[in-house]
């Protein structure tokens, strides 16, 4: 399996992204490719940017154990996964999750999957600068989810690894 | 050993790492908090609900309850928030 994790500042291109993950490839039948973006809203009041911090090498190995997890239990073929740390403004990419395999419910549930796990067991934290009148700006950490928790928990039941199928 | 601090957790500490060394009776994760937790202001303040602070051992998940000895690297910080 073709396997690409980075963390970086930079923005990606997610076409480009996808189109090398499936380069001279004719075995793959299905990509899944979600890209989250920074919206220009939190909680319903506007931001003008976002901070992601991390903890870099706890992230990497976070985001390869949850990869390895994630070829146990689906047919993978391919997976890139990119996460940029850093400000980002509005309208930026954030994160690239891309996945491929023969066939669409591997790649479909395995993105959801990586993305479900991202989300509450990668150390990155997102601070919000808040537009408070015309030019102070309110710098606020981001509160975790409950929702994200409970869409983590879901694949937490006994995995249908790939081994045991037939 | 060394800690590490991120997100508000650092910023109520006022410290990004640090270098410790604690005395023999912490010997997990919960007691490492509340050792910490007497050390000052800051860090009452970001210990402060021990509940939602998250832990980390050598670059993995642990809970309260693990033990510190052989760590050489704990990082403390906030449910996380990527994605």
């Amino acid at each position: 399996m073709t396997t690409t994790i980075r963390l970086q500042h930079e923005a990606f291109d997610v076409a480009a992204e996808a189109a090398l993950l499936t380069r001279g490839r004719t075995d793959i039948g299905a990509v899944v490719t979600f890209t989250g973006l920074c919206r220009a809203d939190e909680n319903g009041e506007p931001i003008a940017a976002l901070t992601l911090e991390h903890y870099p090498d706890m992230a990497e190995a976070e985001i390869a154990r949850h990869v390895e997890e994630a070829r146990a239990r689906w047919p993978l073929m391919g997976v890139t996964l990119i996460h940029r740390y850093g400000r980002i403004t509005p309208g930026e990419v954030i994160v690239l999750v891309v996945t491929a395999s023969s066939h669409r419910e591997a790649a479909f549930a395995a993105a959801s999957f990586l993305m479900d796990y991202l989300k509450t067991r990668a150390p990155f934290w997102k601070q919000v600068e808040k537009v408070s009148g015309k030019t102070s700006i309110d710098k606020i950490w981001v509160d975790a989810k409950a929702t994200d928790d409970a869409a983590a928990e879901r694949w937490s039941e006994p995995p249908p690894r790939r081994e045991a199928a037939k | 050993m060394k800690l590490l601090y991120f997100a508000w957790v650092r910023e109520r500490i006022g410290l990004a790492e640090e270098e410790i060394d604690p005395p023999a009776g912490v010997a997990t994760v919960g007691e490492l908090v509340a050792w910490l937790t007497k050390r000052g202001e800051g860090y009452a303040y970001a210990f402060e609900n021990p509940k939602v602070i998250r832990a980390a051992i050598d670059r993995n998940h642990v809970r309260a309850e693990t033990r510190i000895d052989g760590a050489n690297e704990i990082a403390f910080f906030p449910p996380m928030t990527g994605g």
